[in-house]
């Protein structure tokens, strides 16, 4: 193995992580919005409402990111969508991910007991009040593992975007080891970084469940 | 009567659907101010329906219930669902406490009582705190005000859920089988505490299977079975001297599982 060409191409490499960790970044978080917005709408929303999402979720989880990303950024401008590769490639990500973070939300809403929000009702408290006092702290309880799973799960999907020539870590592996025919090298540092993106996202997201979880440990009781 | 810090609830034809099944039939039932009425009957026969409808968390469909005059739920005229604002108004001088205590879980035993006097009330988090620690103390629960739920035993949990009602200062209490799911030696702790708020005058409606308690505490013991009120009389009364075949079926059994 040539030690020498991280070297010559480390920057590079380590550009095409930036742009990787930044669209996951905000793909994940938007990704994590619109699917508690969408998990919400079907809790609490109207019957025909329902249906839309449900149909929404179903078409996005039904077909593949690489296919949903073609037509996003090649067909968009049939209907005006115009967009560079890094916003384009960032929409998808949220686009994508969402129908998933919505059935984790939809999960967690409906194993939030009745009594909680009943409870809530009972003390004169707000819809409004109760999911963001009292459902949405129960909900994380059991969301913040498969939250995380599926954000890990995202890093990966992040490659996809180098087909809208996004410079991120794939593509920039890809223009590396066709310079200089060294795959083996490129392709083991692709790994190689993915792996240590994903051991800080799944470290965060242990701390994040020590956080939401904290009520149920020992250690609180008086 | 209506006074200051008690309601009293007005019961007319109330009925109640799930569907298809017919879960209350047609009844009336009268709960003076300040007075303690508990609710007897067989697992099924509705009262606990009926407690809940007085809150409005079980929508009925016939009758309506009255708090003070008020109809609770829907509008007085036309039938149609209330606003969630005015019922929210009328839920604020309601209390309840359930079966299964529902206390929040992510909460200390203070901050679950803290929390409505903050959010609905509009207290400083000081005062609701301070408020909150004194209605602990009242129901023995100085010294746990810092435990999570899941720390604490059954009748612990439920004197917190009681002082979380209570701090709200409702001029109604509703007790959803308080003690149903307690080990029988936590029983006794729970309502010493229902006892002595009693005693304070609020109105209370009590869904009990606990009848040596119904008899000592309850100015009122209303008897329901499969969605009828069967009848409502003073416990000595249902208890020493039923007219109704149903309640006296319902005693036996009551006694004979009682003996040993």
């Amino acid at each position: 193995m040539d030690i020498d060409l991280f070297v010559q191409y480390g920057p590079m490499l380590l550009r095409g992580l930036l742009n990787t960790v930044l669209c996951w970044i905000v793909g994940a978080a938007g990704g994590i919005a619109l699917g508690f917005v969408i998990a919400v709408a079907m809790y609490y929303g109207p019957r025909p409402l329902r249906y839309v999402l449900r149909g929404y979720i179903e078409v996005i989880r039904g077909t593949p990111f690489l296919i949903q990303l073609f037509i996003l950024y090649y067909g968009g401008p049939n209907i005006g969508l115009r967009l560079d590769p890094v916003p384009a490639g960032i929409l998808g990500l949220i686009i994508y991910g969402s129908p998933y973070y919505a059935e984790i939300f939809r999960a967690g809403l409906q194993a939030v007991p009745r009594g909680m929000i009943e409870a809530g009702r009972a003390m004169a408290m707000s819809e409004g009040k109760i999911l963001r006092r009292i459902t949405l702290p129960i909900l994380m309880v059991s969301s913040v593992p498969p939250l995380t799973n599926f954000s890990i799960i995202l890093t990966k999907e992040t490659a996809i975007l180098s087909i809208v020539t996004v410079p991120e870590l794939l593509y920039q592996v890809q223009t590396m080891s066709a310079e200089t025919f060294a795959y083996m090298e490129a392709m083991f540092a692709l790994a190689l970084f993915y792996w240590g993106f994903v051991e800080v996202i799944s470290w965060a997201g242990r701390k994040l469940e020590h956080k939401t979880n904290a009520f149920l440990s020992k250690e609180l009781s008086a | 009567m209506t006074s200051e810090n008690a309601s009293s609830v007005e019961i007319t034809a109330l009925g109640k659907y799930y569907n298809n099944f017919h879960a209350l039939k047609n009844i009336n039932l009268s709960i003076p101010a300040g007075k303690v009425t508990c609710l007897i009957g067989p697992s099924g026969s509705g009262k606990s329906t009926l407690l809940r409808c007085i809150n409005f968390l079980e929508e009925y469909q016939e009758g309506a219930v009255e708090i003070d005059g008020q109809v609770i739920g829907l509008e007085a005229v036309g039938g149609r669902k209330m606003s969630a604002r005015r019922l929210r108004e009328m839920r604020r001088s309601i209390g309840m406490v359930f079966q299964q205590f529902n206390l929040w879980p992510h909460m200390t035993a203070q901050q679950n009582v803290a929390e409505a006097l903050v959010q609905v009330q509009g207290l400083s988090k000081a005062e609701a705190a301070r408020k909150a620690v004194a209605a602990l103390e009242k129901v023995g629960l100085g010294d746990k005000t810092e435990s999570f739920p899941n720390r604490l035993s059954g009748g612990q949990q439920q004197r917190v859920a009681i002082a979380r009602a209570v701090a709200m200062e409702p001029k109604l209490m509703l007790f959803d089988e308080p003690t149903s799911a307690l080990d029988p030696e936590l029983v006794g702790e729970v309502l010493t505490v229902i006892k002595d708020l009693a005693s304070e005058g609020m109105t209370m409606v009590i869904v009990t299977h606990e009848m040596g308690f119904a008899a000592h505490v309850a100015d009122q013991v209303a008897f329901l079975e499969a969605g009828e009120l069967v009848s409502c009389a003073p416990p000595a009364e249902i208890f020493r001297n039923p007219s109704d075949a149903r309640i006296k079926a319902f005693l036996e059994t009551y006694h004979a599982r009682n003996q040993f």
